[in-house]
């Protein structure tokens, strides 16, 4: 399948530092792709060359196979991390402006506007002035001007900040929404446990490079430290004789009735291997291998890169 | 393009609604109403009669204070210490006391008065006491006041500018002075009060985070053009709504007022139907001025001439003119002011770009009563061309009659001036409006022209 955007060979320096360092990945359509990196890395950067806020020194973005044109704006939709309104103008009035400059006519983007605003209940604050909300509640119609234009792409810059948990659920469901609906989602996060619950790849920037891409799943299988979790109980003999070199214990704890244990396999062992040496002497209650958080990844590699920069 | 034309309604409609817009539209004209009408009702109020005692101990001076409609004097030879403590008691509104002095001729005198005395009182004594002091001296020094008086003499010069092709033209140096001053100033205030509007619009955006959802539907030129242009029209908004206004205050005023102002009023009317009035008395001589104009013949004429000055002037070059140095100085300032606003976070931390932009406007008001002075001299030509002094500067000269040669360069670099400008501002801005934090230097600026947009 064509990849909805595609980023190619992408450099941009500033005065001091290079922001983008040949940085190339490719977003599959109709996906969330996680967009991760410290801070500083260049994802901003690369977001506004995607945006055509800047333009990149060398390198190409391909929007739906071809390059990226300038009436393309109508098709993006961009809710940046620095975000504000117009305090003194009134919400209504300022979400018609925003919509307009997408693209909509006035009555297509009073139609839509409306249905949103009952959508998030939030009718009732047309007519008011944008600093009579409150932080979250700004958040909220600054999220629907980023999607009223019914964007093919859309790109969200730490959307969850200023939310609390309850409508960062609602909002969650709102961009799962808009996915099934058949939008491409750049998301762009610190935010670890998100990035789990709902991208399907990711991208990690390091020192203005992409250090690591890949579907979350694939990487977690490909970066798992095989290490198991094993419950039991009745266990007589110490575990670290019983298992001898193959398998190492890394850590095991007693509870009342039973007893949990982290173990790691050493290269050329198995699973099975463990369980068929357990089996005689332990009744196992449970058993799962542990797959690294996107956040272990994260950290992980973004410690190896540092390091082999030095 | 449709996207500019929404962001210039944003921008006139927001500002427009604005209370502050709405009280400065009607407190302007209020106040300039005032300045013409407050005199006229002042001239109108029926003032009580002043009564000053007088006592002069020299005798030489009480006799030349003449009783007026508004000042009378009581000539009395007390003790000033006793009067000076009853003034209210006896009526008096103020004590004059000149002592004698040691010097022949006496020019210290005190005026006694509970408060601080009326100016017209203050002045009259003043200039009474002076003129006497003067012609003591003069006799004195032994000269008749009567030759000094044929010596005295008043010079009404009627300059007569001759163009080209030897036509002759009554000119006024002093309207012309007035007008192109008047003129100026106007372009002045306008570039100071709207550009400073951009800049404070630029920054709000940058400080409420908006400028970055915008710059993802527009592309940040447009969003500065659409600023500058917007603002623009509330200016001339304000501008066209001050004018008529005053307008309707001071003859709806005055015609309340006065019928004796209505009455030259109508006059003036009459004459603006009948130019053929004008030219035919075009030709004379202007009366001195300080003649009295008793006859409504005289006054008549006065102001026939007056309208002969006015259309001395070439106001079919100089209002078009006048239009375009109001829009390309603003057009080229308004640009640098959006560059400003676009680099900083605050508008504290403005002053260090201001200077270079703020000089050379003040510099142009600065210089305008030397251009006024010798408006065909080299000072006057090189202002008169350069697009940051020019729409001050030129507008000081045009009265005077430019040549068209010299228009012709001053227009052409005020465009190119304004398409510089615009396009270096846009070029700060779109790097500026992102970013965040540090105060930028000058260096940084120049790297940021660099950049690829």
């Amino acid at each position: 399948m064509q990849p909805a955007i595609e980023a190619q060979h992408i450099i941009k320096d500033f005065a001091n530092h290079r922001a983008l360092d040949d940085v190339s990945l490719s977003v599959p359509e109709q996906q969330i792709f996680g967009l991760l990196g410290p801070n500083g890395a260049g994802k901003t950067t690369l977001i506004r060359i995607i945006n055509q806020i800047t333009a990149p020194d060398s390198g190409e973005i391909l929007f739906n196979g071809r390059a990226l044109r300038s009436d393309d704006v109508s098709q993006i939709g961009y809710l940046p991390e620095e975000r504000g309104l117009y305090k003194k103008m009134k919400v209504g009035e300022q979400a018609m402006y925003l919509a307009q400059l997408k693209g909509l006519s006035a009555n297509e983007a009073k139609q839509r506007l409306k249905s949103w605003f009952e959508k998030f209940d939030i009718m009732n604050w047309w007519n008011r002035k944008v600093e009579e909300l409150s932080k979250g509640m700004q958040q909220k119609v600054q999220f629907i001007v980023t999607v009223v234009h019914e964007p093919k792409l859309m790109i969200f810059d730490e959307p969850f900040s200023g939310f609390d948990p309850i409508n960062v659920n609602l909002l969650k469901d709102h961009i799962l929404d808009l996915k099934n609906n058949g939008a491409t989602i750049i998301f762009s996060t610190h935010n670890m446990a998100s990035v789990e619950e709902l991208c399907d790849n990711i991208a990690l920037i390091h020192r203005s490079k992409t250090i690591l891409q890949g579907s979350v799943d694939g990487l977690k299988k490909q970066f798992k430290p095989d290490n198991f979790e094993i419950v039991y109980s009745n266990g007589k003999s110490d575990l670290r004789q019983l298992l001898g070199e193959q398998f190492m214990v890394l850590e095991e704890s007693k509870k009342e009735h039973e007893t949990i244990a982290r173990i790691h396999l050493e290269p050329g062992s198995d699973a099975n291997q463990l369980i068929a040496k357990l089996l005689p002497h332990v009744n196992i209650h449970a058993f799962r291998e542990i797959l690294p958080s996107m956040n272990d990844i994260f950290i992980s590699q973004v410690n190896k890169n540092e390091r082999s920069n030095g | 393009m449709g996207k500019i034309k929404l962001i210039i309604l944003r921008e006139y409609l927001t500002r427009v609604r604005k209370k502050s817009f709405i009280i400065m539209t009607i407190l302007g004209p209020l106040l300039m109403a005032a300045l013409f009408v407050v005199p006229v009702f002042l001239a109108q109020l029926e003032g009580d009669t002043k009564t000053i005692a007088i006592v002069d101990e020299t005798g030489l001076f009480a006799p030349k204070f003449k009783d007026s409609e508004k000042l009378h004097f009581e000539i009395l030879n007390e003790d000033p210490e006793s009067i000076k403590l009853h003034l209210t008691d006896r009526g008096f509104y103020a004590l004059l006391h000149i002592p004698i002095t040691e010097l022949s001729v006496p020019n210290t005198a005190k005026l006694y008065a509970n408060g601080q005395p009326n100016i017209i009182v203050t002045g009259y004594v003043r200039e009474t006491m002076r003129k006497e002091i003067e012609s003591l001296k003069l006799s004195a020094s032994g000269i008749d006041p009567e030759i000094l008086r044929s010596i005295k003499s008043t010079v009404n010069l009627l300059t007569i500018r001759v163009d080209e092709g030897g036509n002759e033209q009554n000119s006024s140096t002093e309207l012309s002075m007035v007008v192109g001053y008047i003129g100026g100033i106007l372009i002045y205030f306008f570039i100071f009060m709207y550009g400073a509007q951009v800049m404070r619009g630029v920054i709000e955006e940058k400080t409420n985070r908006i400028v970055e959802v915008i710059v993802s539907s527009v592309k940040p030129f447009q969003l500065m053009m659409g600023k500058i242009i917007g603002v623009a029209m509330v200016g001339l908004t304000q501008f066209v709504l001050w004018v008529v206004f005053t307008i309707i205050i001071v003859t709806s005023v005055l015609s309340v007022f006065s019928a004796d102002i209505n009455a030259f009023r109508s006059s003036q009317l009459q004459l603006e139907k009948d130019p053929i009035i004008m030219y035919d008395s075009g030709g004379e001589t202007i009366q001195p001025q300080n003649q009295n104009m008793e006859n409504p013949e005289q006054i008549n004429e006065a102001v026939v001439a007056i309208f002969d000055q006015i259309n001395s002037i070439a106001f079919q070059l100089i209002l078009p003119m006048f239009l375009f140095y109001f829009i390309g100085g603003y057009l080229l300032y308004g640009a640098l002011f959006a560059a400003i606003g676009s680099a900083v976070d605050n508008e504290t931390d403005t002053q260090q770009f201001m200077l270079p932009i703020t000089v050379p406007l003040i510099l142009s008001i600065m210089v305008a009563q030397f251009i006024i002075i010798n408006p065909e001299g080299p000072l006057a030509f090189w202002l008169s061309i350069i697009p940051l002094t020019s729409p001050v500067v030129m507008m000081v000269r045009l009265p005077f009659g430019v040549h068209w040669v010299d228009i012709t360069l001053s227009i052409t670099l005020m465009i190119a001036g304004f398409l510089f400008a615009t396009w270096l501002a846009g070029r700060i801005y779109r790097t500026g409006i992102l970013m965040y934090g540090k105060k930028p230097s000058y260096k940084e600026l120049w790297k940021w022209l660099r950049y690829r947009s």
